[in-house]
Parts: C-alpha cells; structure tokens; sequence
C-alpha cells in the first residue's frame, strides 16, 4: 500500500468519524458542516475528471452546480405548490422524489456541458478558462434575469425532498445519504481514472500528438470527460440545493467555480481523494476563521497563494510526495 | 422607437465599450507580453474607483482624484507584479488562474475592511454635469461624452505607444522572443513591471471613471472583468486592436440588446411577456455574439495564437 | 511491380512567401526503406507533417494503402496503419513505458470508451504493448517513468508504441538523433529487419545509418526533390553533389 492510498484511507476514517462524534455529542452543527463537506467534495471530484484527468482548465463548473442545482428547486417548488411544468403535449409534473430530481438534474447539467463542451473544446489554453468562465456567468444572468423561478431571490423549498426508505429530514439520514453518493462516485472515478478512456484521457492531457500518432482523436474523449465532469457537478448541485433548501443565482456564479477549482487545488489535482481533501480543508477554515474574522477570506486567499506558489500538489501531494502511476 | 433614442443608446453602447477597452486592454497586453492570464485586473478597477472617490473626498477635485485614481492602480500593479506575478510566468495557466484568483479573495476582502461594506460615492464635477445638445437636436450628458472622448484618447496614445514609442518597440520584441531582448540588454522584469503598471493603470482609470456613473463597491470589478474577458476572446488575446474592436462590439450588443431585444418580441408577444423574454435573452446577447464569433475564428478576430 | 503503399503527388504547400514544398511526388512501396535527405530548412518537416496528417497541403494529393487521404486528419491516417516516430519524442512523460505502449495498443485496437476495466489488465492490449517493448529490448523499463528514461531509451519506446499499431508504413523523423554511436548501430540493425514488416519513410541525418539502409535516396532542396535514386546513384549526382558541398563543406 503506498503513502497515497493511506492517506485517503485516513481521510475517508475521519470523514466518518467526525460525524459519528457529532451524533454522539448531539452537535446537529456539525453533522450539516460535514455534510456539506461531502457534497462540495462531489462537486469537485466531477471537476477533477476535467481538471485533474483532462487537463481541461473549466473555470465555469459553476455552471453544472446551478443547473442541478435549479433541477431539484424547479422540480420541487411545482410539486409543492401543486402546479404541473407542462400540461401540453403532455403533462409533466414537479417532484419531491430524490432519485428523480437526481436523474434531471445529471442528464440537465450533462446536456449543458455537451453544448459548453462543443463549444469551448474547439480552443485550449487561455481561451478555453475565459470561455468556460463566460458561459457559466451566461447562465447566471440569465437566471437572475428569468423571473419565474424567483429570478435575483431564488427558490425556497419548504421541506427537504424524500429518499425511499430514508427520513432525509434528520440529518444524520441525509448525511449518511450524501456520504453514499460521493464514495460511489469516488469508486466509479477511480475505476475511471484506470480504465481505457482514463489512460487515452489523460495521455491527452500529457501529449495531444501522441494521441493523434496512435489513432485516437483527443477532441471527442474531452467531450466526453466534460460531459460527466459536468454531470457530477451537475449532482453535487442537486444534493447542495437540497442541503439548504434554497437555490439561487449564485450557485451560478464564478466565485463557486472558483471555489470547486480551489478544492481540487487545496487538496491535490488529479488525487482521487484531492477533492475530499481539499473541500473538507475549505469548510474548516472558513468555520474556524470566520469565526475569527469576518473577512475570513483574506487569509483563504493568502492561504490558497501560498499554496499555489510554494506547495504545489495541494494537502495529499505534500504529504504523499510525488504521484506515483499505479499498475 | 425614435431615431434620437437610438442614438442615444449607441452613444451609451459607445461609452461602456471605450471603457470596456481600457479595461480589455491591460489584460490583453500582460497575456501577449508575458502569457499571463489575471484574473485579479478587476480588482485593480476597484482600486482605481476607491483611489479617486477618496481623493475626491479629501480634495473635492475630480482631476486630483483621476490623478489618484491612474497612480494607485499603477502603484498596486507595480507592488502585486513584483511581490506574486513575477512568480507565476513560468507557471501553466492553472497556476495563474488560482494564484491571481486568491489575490482577487485578498484585496476584495481587504477593501472592504479598510472601506466598510457600504458602497463610497464619486460626484461628477460641476464642470462636466449637465448635458449638451448635439447636431440634430440629441441631449445627451456632458460627462459620459467626456468619458467616450477620454477613452478614445487613450486608445489612440495607446497605439502610439505601442507602434512608435522605444517602449512599444520593447513591449513587441518581448511578445516575439523574451530571450532575446533579454541578450541584448534590456532588463526584462523592469520591462513586464511596467507593461504590468500600465495595464493596471488603465484599469484604475476606467474604474474612477465609471464609479463616477455608478457607485463605487467592493466587487465592483468583477464583472467588468468578466465582459473583458469576453471581448478578449473575441477580438483574439494578445491583439491591441482585438481589444477595440471586441470592446465597442461587446458595450453596443450590451446596450442595444437590452433596449432593442424587448421591443423585438414585443413585435409579435404581449408586452410583460415581451419584457421577459427580451431582458433574459439580451442578459445573454454577448455570450452568444462570443459563440458566433469562436465557432466562426476560434482564435478570435484578430488573434494569431490558439 | 507491386503497388506502392504511400504517394505523394505533386504536394505544394507555402507559408507566406516561402515555398516549403514545391510539386513533391515520391513514393514508397512495399518492402523498402526511402530516406529522405537533405539540408536544414529544406523542408522534410513539413513534407512529413503534410503526409502524416497535422498539416495541409495547399495542392496535391496523398495517398495510402490506395485510398486518398489529403482530407483525413492524424488520427484517421492512423487508424489505417500510418504509424510515425517524432523528431523530439512525443510520449506521455507521466506514464510509465509500459502504459506508453498499452496506449498505442489501445489505438490500434479501438474501444477507447471502456469506463470501467482495468487497461493495464487487458490481456490483449498487454501482450501486444509486451511485445512491442520486447522487441525494442525495453522489457526491463516497462515500470519505469518515461520522464526517467535516457533520451535514446525514449526513441526506442517511440519506436516501440509505433510497432504496436501494426503498422502498414513507418514514418521515422530522425530516429537516431541523440542516440550515440552505439545507439544509432544497434537501431540500424533492427530497422534493417523491420522493413520486410512495413516499409520505412525515413528522415535521417545520420549519413551513415541512411547509406547503410536506404533502398532508396530522394534529396530534398529548398522543397523541391533534386533527385531519387540507388545510394550509389545519390552519391554520383551532380546536383546533389552541388546542393550539400556548395552549403554544407562536408
């Protein structure tokens, strides 16, 4: 077992244990701070698939995050005010079923990020951030600016929509619920990151000549990286609105992108567990400086320049040391 | 809707594209001298905009807060170029994009420390409020046809600066080949200091100059940053000329789209509708226009480079 | 006579106004090793780039295995078995040798969008980037990092993945560059052999190593062929003679 693989092992323990106290101590803060752990670390392992697999600098996952984001805020506020979307040809209703709002929301934010990733995918480099950027704050104008679903306000979802089987309005529930998601989209990503399409993507990202020399064409494997990338953000966004209840625009905005790009950065790009790493690290010093400080931000930016300039690798490339290619 | 109406809307999509080219321009230069992408120039315009609004407060001349705005957006450029940037020229875009994104964190935060969250306020001076009649009997105010005069003022000292000027003649060889005009004695980090200087200086004074219009906020950069990005990528990055162009397309579409693209439905849809519709898809004029013109040139209009 | 595999017709190609190739026609047929020589800055590079596919050509025609593909992209001309060798090596540096392998396995065989299975425990893709590796004599770096690899050791894994393409023509820029006396005599050897597998565009510098394998010569001069012949025909020609004595006092 190398360094690499101990350490996500420790990460995903305390990942677990933290909130196994916060149950025991009676600490429902807690529990809601980790599981917004859980889901930001979703987001980002989708951009991880991108970023981190890729080498596709998406500076607009915002993007994918607000669409599954409006995915479960426009499904359940018809289903809570009794409404149908659509009446003509065919009726379609709102829901308050998870598993539904999850399936809209992945296929919503995967056909986005095939028509950003058609568009986007036909340049690189600088282009390809300033691209993503604008087509993320595209959609956050035009929700702010599309006032049926609540437009500058957002959507409010009085009551927690359902899992079969599961009580999501107790926290700890919908805890072990999102902890579910993000280690079976953690499993599927590593299986990926091993898999046929992992090694021509990422041999892409190291030599796009090399990939033509051998037959394959890089253009139509980053579409589809960015389509799943876009897709489990799509999730995450789905999960995070069901967390607080509420969407708005600024789910869409380029400061969450930032942020989803900040937690692949914090905890190590192209680490399975970099994202995880990198969320949890995120949501403790902005508890713990906030706290501290109301503009806690300063020291998340002189902390993130820092790492940037002077730990490059993020948390798990300090602490496991050059990344090892697994057999 | 009348012709002078119109006019005026084009005057206004004039206006906010000559800033948008003083904005465009920093930014387009710093990534065709030394390949950096900054996302923190926004913050710069936001420096520019608090410089003159406290000058403007402790002085109660407009000149002298301009003047305050052009030197401490310069000095902040000068100080973040040489304290991180200079770091970041040999690192790939991810880098750049992060380490300019935490500076954007730093000083947005840090303004709003020293500032407080309420937004400060920039008189325009009593020589320049009021408004002028044009030929053909148009109104329009006195202060935002200074703005479109200024702005193409500066564009035009600009190009001399670049196609004339020993600077320029530096500034292009360093776009060429940096190691060579490092062998022939220039010295190349004073060089990109002051290429970096300059940028932020036109963005310091594109922010004093609109937070006169608007108010002047933390954050207020940002999406001025983001439609300068656009108007990059369309006029191709690197390309001075890109930029001007990029940039009155960008501020016409703006203006127009949000004024003409409501009346347009409004044609054939009942008015709230109209209205909706209109606004929403005028929110999204410009990154269509950028579609259009990427799936045409990928590299953008004017740009040599993908 | 046998068809030839790969022809070019009348290939004219400018960038501004530089003439980089003028009306080149050559042809490689089945069995043979054409070198091509000449001066830097004739422009061999962009002659390969144009038959390889990243480039082009502003008139003319390629053509492989029969078929035009002037319109075909890298990729395509790939998949038909038009396997090429860089000039500077182009491997994924982060990979280890045999992952650079199993990845030309892969383009060979198709079926990149497999989301689950573990590529390096495809059987099939292993055994063919093995034997690849093998043949190169890389077998014992097949863990190593291509970063790590001595700079000859890269040119024979550019050779290795292009084996694993089983490929219809070689392209190989400059093979022996870098490689050292001892390096360049054992590469000849083993493309000497490769021949009979698929025939062999080769662009080369090293005189010896050309005049040792070149069934057939052609000298390129300012994007135009000079002259195509026998190495004893090459040697005798007056224009070539003039062309690489008058420029280069070799």
């Amino acid at each position: 077992m190398n360094r690499e693989t101990i350490i996500n092992l420790l990460i995903a323990l305390g990942l677990i244990a933290v909130p196994l106290w916060a149950i025991w101590a009676d600490e429902p803060f807690i529990i809601t701070l980790a599981t917004k752990v859980a889901i930001l670390a979703l987001a980002g392992v989708g951009l991880n698939i991108a970023l981190g697999l890729g080498g596709l600098v998406s500076f607009g996952h915002a993007a994918f995050f607000g669409i599954g984001g409006y995915a479960m805020g426009i499904l359940a506020s018809h289903a809570q005010n009794y409404t149908p979307m659509m009446e003509w040809p065919l009726l379609i209703e709102g829901t308050k079923s998870m598993p539904v709002i999850w399936l809209v929301a992945v296929l919503a934010s995967a056909l986005a990020a095939l028509l950003i990733g058609v568009l986007s995918l036909r340049t690189s480099g600088v282009y390809f951030i300033m691209i993503t950027l604008a087509f993320g704050q595209m959609l956050y104008y035009f929700a702010i600016s599309w006032p049926a679903y609540g437009g500058e306000d957002g959507l409010s979802i009085y009551v927690r929509n359902g899992f079969p089987g599961l009580n999501t309005l107790d926290p700890a529930q919908f805890l072990a619920l999102c902890y579910a998601v993000l280690f079976v989209v953690l499993f599927l990503s590593s299986r990926l990151a091993k898999s046929a399409f992992g090694l021509a993507l990422s041999g892409a990202r190291q030599n796009e000549d090399r990939l033509r020399t051998v037959g394959i064409e890089p253009f139509r494997l980053r579409l589809v990286a960015f389509v799943i990338s876009g897709a489990v953000t799509g999730l995450a966004g789905a999960l995070y609105a069901d967390l607080n209840r509420f969407v708005s625009p600024t789910m869409f905005s380029w400061h969450m992108s930032g942020e989803i790009m900040v937690f692949v950065i914090l905890g190590g790009v192209a680490r399975l567990f970099g994202p995880v790493a990198g969320a949890a690290l995120f949501i403790v010093m902005e508890h713990l400086l906030g706290g501290i400080s109301e503009y806690w931000q300063v020291f998340l930016g002189l902390t993130l320049l820092g790492v940037v300039l002077f730990a490059r690798g993020g948390l798990i490339g300090t602490l496991a040391g050059r990344k090892v290619t697994h057999d | 809707m009348s012709a002078l109406l119109l006019i005026e809307q084009i005057l206004n999509g004039l206006q906010s594209g000559v800033m948008l080219f003083l904005m465009a321009a920093g930014l387009t230069l710093v990534f065709g001298v030394m390949g950096l992408i900054n996302l923190a120039h926004g913050s710069l315009y936001m420096v520019g905009a608090f410089a003159a609004a406290g000058a403007a407060a402790a002085t109660g001349s407009f000149v002298v807060a301009l003047v305050a705005a052009l030197a401490a957006a310069a000095a902040a450029g000068a100080l973040i170029e040489m304290l991180v940037i200079r770091r970041l020229y040999e690192r790939d875009h991810l880098d750049q994009v992060l380490a300019t994104f935490a500076l954007i964190l730093i000083l947005s935060e840090g303004t709003r420390w020293l500032f407080g969250s309420f937004p400060l306020y920039l008189d325009v001076p009593d020589w320049l409020s009021g408004s002028v009649t044009l030929p053909g009997g148009i109104q329009y105010p006195l202060y935002r046809l200074a703005i479109i005069v200024v702005g193409l003022a500066v564009a035009a000292g600009l190009f001399g600066l670049i196609s004339r000027t020993r600077l320029g003649i530096r500034i292009r060889a360093g776009e060429a080949d940096r190691e060579m005009i490092a062998a022939l004695g220039v010295d190349i980090s004073k060089l990109y200091t002051m290429v970096f200087a300059l940028g932020a200086a036109l963005a310091g004074l594109a922010g004093a100059l609109v937070g006169a219009i608007q108010s002047v906020q933390v954050g207020m950069g940002e999406p001025v940053l983001i439609l300068a990005f656009v108007v990059i990528v369309i006029g191709g990055i690197g390309s001075i000329k890109g930029a001007f162009i990029g940039a009155l397309l960008v501020g016409l579409t703006e203006t127009l789209g949000g004024v003409l693209l409501p009346q347009l439905f409004g044609l054939f849809m009942d008015p709230s509708a109209a209205t909706t519709v209109g606004a929403s898809l005028a929110s999204m004029a410009i990154y269509i226009l950028m579609a259009v013109v990427l799936i045409w040139r990928p590299s953008g209009l004017f740009g040599v480079r993908a | 006579m046998t068809d030839p595999v790969l022809v070019t017709h009348d290939i004219c190609k400018s960038f501004g106004a530089l003439q980089a190739s003028r009306d080149i026609s050559l042809d490689l047929r089945p069995g043979e090793i054409h070198a091509l020589i000449g001066p830097n800055g004739a422009g061999k590079s962009t002659l390969i780039k144009q038959i390889a596919g990243g480039l082009r050509p502003d008139r003319g025609t390629v053509q492989f295995l029969g078929r035009d593909v002037t319109a075909l992209d890298t990729a395509a001309r790939a998949r038909m078995g038009l396997a090429r060798t860089f000039q500077i090596s182009a491997l994924a540096m982060e990979y280890t040798v045999l992952q650079n392998a199993v990845l030309g396995a892969l383009g060979a065989r198709g079926g990149v969008f497999r989301f689950f299975g573990n590529v390096l425990k495809d059987n099939d893709l292993r055994s063919a980037a093995e034997a690849a590796l093998d043949r190169v004599g890389l077998s014992d770096q097949a863990g190593t990092v291509t970063g790590e690899l001595s700079h000859g050791q890269r040119r024979l894994l550019e050779v290795a993945v292009a084996l694993t393409l089983r490929p219809k023509a070689f392209l190989m820029d400059e093979p022996m560059a870098g490689l050292g006396a001892d390096g360049s005599k054992r590469l000849t050897g083993f493309l000497d052999g490769l021949r009979d597998e698929a025939p062999i565009l080769l662009v080369e510098h090293d005189m010896d190593a050309v005049f040792a394998l070149a069934d057939r010569i052609s000298v390129l001069v300012y994007g135009q062929i000079i002259a195509t012949g026998t190495a004893a025909e090459i040697r005798e020609n007056p224009e070539v003679r003039k062309a690489y004595l008058g420029e280069e006092d070799q």
